[in-house]
């Protein structure tokens, strides 16, 4: 309990930083004057319009991957199962990517139900691919990499034959906070936030299934229902944050292994912690990015993807090849 | 998933199959199966044909009879003639042979390494490498087609080695150097995307272009570095091929063979990343080629063993056909060949998930 207290406390603090620091330096008064007493100068629209919008989905986008990086490996007992590296969020860019370039949908209120479709159908096969059963996390990795070399390819070629959508989709596919506002946040907080009661409510079942099938159901547990809803609340998660900020990878595979550590196995107290700490992960990385590049910066997918690919390389050399 | 298992039928199969002959002259004996040598001399002679069919009905705009194209072979031709011919027909054909087989090998050596019918170059980052190294000397140092190419070819060796170094573990694991190979390539693909947005539009749409592969003005500078590479690191490839064919069956009954494992293998990973690399920039990265062309070859052949020869042949005649495609398939627009090699081979892709997790091999 006084870990998520902690927890809760890094939240706020990056938080703060985020709102408090970016690409323009503005004086640590400046913000606060902005917060409370807008009054329209650049340094308040900034403080107000550009940075509190990002920061609100930076929270949302970062506890809906690492919830959903914690309900899929729990549900597929595989420690490196993870949204990016499943092909979900592949899945999810790849119908955003026709919804822009064939049906001319521009609207994130448009698209979201492509990114939910794309992601619902790709979880949905990879999974199958990956062999439901007896799954080993080689296999699952395998058929996702698969799945997500093939649905990049198909960007790839969407976007050479139509050099417009190339112009929006290059900077959406690398996964970004920097155009969020007001708006998309309004669109896609009810999906997260189902999704995100709909993975606190599972960490029963999904406890009891990480003693393997039998004994949960010998406890009671009705495994096809929980396997349905755990992947409904994962499509909705990452299906929501994907349409957002375009896909983001590896924050779902980082953030459920540092809990881990803390809080032992119980799914109980992986998921909150995950919500938690995820968006201290994605907001800590998009400050990062702001930083390191002035003036300008550096988009949030790929600092996670440059901080996660080491640590996923750690994983795979730690664990001996029975675990495997 | 275990290749080796999975080949113990196979490869008892074959040996009680009548196919099976051994060639002996003098000491030296040789065995070889009737079934596959046939049929890798039909890959080879379907890519000739679709080369020369290339060669002499052509897929672009202007026309030509197959007469005169001979005659412009044979040096007869009118200047506009021999242009079209020599100039962009013929090596657009020898780049897309050269490079069709460069990327089959490559492709039959990293899966018989990894012992997985996935763990080809372009699912292990390899690609990723070259296309990060291209693109820096694209939007960073504005190259031109030279510094591109090298850039595509020292960005390819450098992840090799880092693939490599990290797998290493008391040897290298299958398993740990695809693992490490999908992280290695999601960090480039991170590099990738950043530069991708650097870039403005024309040099992003440049890079795009690039990025598919393909195989559009490919002239006589990249036919003639590519055959350099081929020349010689084919033969050193194929060399290892008996060794590789061991090494399927497991480290250790390798070994106990007198197979020095480790030291061929590390041999073949960089011979095939050179190769790997030297057709990337040649073409671009052209994906799913070196996947699916040792697949296709070991199921029509129906041989163990990895298959060099034959999936070389595979790689350029799948190419071939796919540039074919490419060029023709589209009416006026011309598509590159990535294209139409990432499509066919994502729905290969698929079907070999499928067919392979049915049979528990994946």
């Amino acid at each position: 309990m006084l870990g998520l207290l902690v927890s809760v406390g890094l939240l706020v603090l990056v938080v703060l930083a985020s709102i408090a620091v970016g690409a323009k330096n503005i004086p640590l008064a400046e913000v606060w004057h902005g917060l409370w007493h807008y009054s329209g100068t650049p340094d308040d629209v900034i403080v107000r319009d550009v940075r509190v919008p990002r920061t609100i989905l930076g929270i949302l986008v970062g506890a809906a991957l690492g919830t959903a990086g914690a309900v899929m490996q729990g549900l597929t007992r595989n420690p490196l199962a993870e949204p990016g590296i499943l092909g979900v969020n592949a899945g999810a860019s790849a119908a955003v990517v026709s919804a822009i370039s064939f049906f001319g949908v521009t609207s994130l209120t448009g698209y979201v139900w492509f990114a939910f479709l794309g992601a619902a159908v790709v979880s949905a096969v990879v999974y199958v691919l990956g062999g439901s059963r007896g799954a080993t996390p080689v296999r699952l990795a395998l058929a996702g990499t698969a799945a997500t070399a093939a649905l990049f390819g198909y960007v790839n070629a969407v976007q050479l034959l139509d050099s417009a959508a190339l112009e929006r989709l290059r900077f959406w596919t690398v996964g970004s906070l920097a155009s969020a506002d007001m708006a998309v946040v309004g669109k896609v907080w009810p999906f997260i936030v189902a999704g995100l009661v709909l993975a606190l409510v599972l960490a029963r079942p999904l406890n009891a299934m990480e003693m393997g099938e039998d004994s949960a159901r010998s406890l009671g547990v009705h495994l096809t229902r929980t396997r349905v809803l755990s992947m409904v609340a994962v499509t909705l998660l990452c299906g929501a944050a994907t349409a957002a900020c375009g896909p983001i990878v590896f924050v779902g595979l980082m953030v459920p292994h540092l809990v881990r550590a803390v809080t032992g196995p119980d799914m109980r107290w992986i998921l909150p912690y995950a919500t938690v700490l995820a968006p201290v992960l994605l907001l800590g990385s998009d400050v990062v990015g702001r930083v390191v590049s002035r003036p300008s910066e550096l988009q949030v997918g790929i600092v996670t993807a440059l901080i996660g690919g080491p640590v996923f390389i750690h994983l795979v050399r730690r664990r001996r090849m029975g675990q495997l | 998933m275990d290749l080796h298992k999975a080949d113990k039928s196979p490869a008892a199969k074959t040996d009680a199959r009548k196919g099976a002959r051994a060639l002996r002259v003098g000491g030296v004996s040789v065995r070889y199966d009737v079934r596959a040598v046939v049929l890798t001399l039909l890959m080879g002679l379907v890519a000739l044909a679709v080369a020369v069919l290339l060669v002499l009905v052509g897929g672009g705009d202007f026309p030509m009879s197959p007469g005169d194209v001979f005659q412009t072979l044979l040096g007869n031709g009118a200047m506009a003639q021999e242009f079209i011919v020599l100039d962009v027909r013929l090596p657009r054909v020898l780049t897309a042979l050269l490079v069709g087989a460069a990327l089959g090998l490559s492709g039959a050596v990293f899966q018989s390494v990894s012992r997985n019918p996935l763990g080809s170059p372009d699912m292990l980052g390899f690609s990723q490498g070259a296309m990060v190294g291209a693109l820096l000397m694209i939007v960073v140092f504005r190259g031109n087609t030279w510094t591109i190419a090298a850039g595509a070819l020292v960005g390819c060796l450098i992840t090799g080695v880092l693939v490599y170094l990290l797998a290493w573990k008391r040897g290298v694991h299958g398993y740990r150097l695809v693992l490490v190979g999908i992280a290695a390539s999601a960090m480039l693909t991170a590099v990738l995307q950043y530069l991708l947005t650097k870039a403005n539009l024309a040099d992003a749409t440049e890079a795009m272009v690039w990025l598919t592969g393909s195989l559009d003005g490919r002239g006589w500078e990249q036919v003639w570095p590519m055959a350099a590479a081929c020349v010689v690191l084919v033969p050193l490839i194929l060399r290892h091929g008996r060794s590789l064919r061991m090494m399927e069956m497991g480290d250790d009954a390798a070994f106990a063979l007198g197979v020095p494992v480790e030291r061929v293998r590390v041999a073949l990973i960089v011979l095939a990343v050179l190769l790997m690399g030297a057709a990337t920039a040649a073409a671009g990265p052209i994906i799913f080629v070196s996947l699916s062309a040792p697949q296709v070859a070991r199921r029509l052949t129906r041989a163990p063993g990895p298959n060099l020869v034959a999936s070389a042949l595979m790689g350029s005649a799948l190419l071939i056909v796919a540039d074919w495609a490419a060029q023709s398939a589209f009416g006026e627009r011309q598509l590159p060949v990535g294209v139409v090699t990432g499509v066919v081979g994502g729905c290969y892709l698929l079907w070999l998930l499928v067919t392979e997790r049915k049979a528990g091999r994946l």
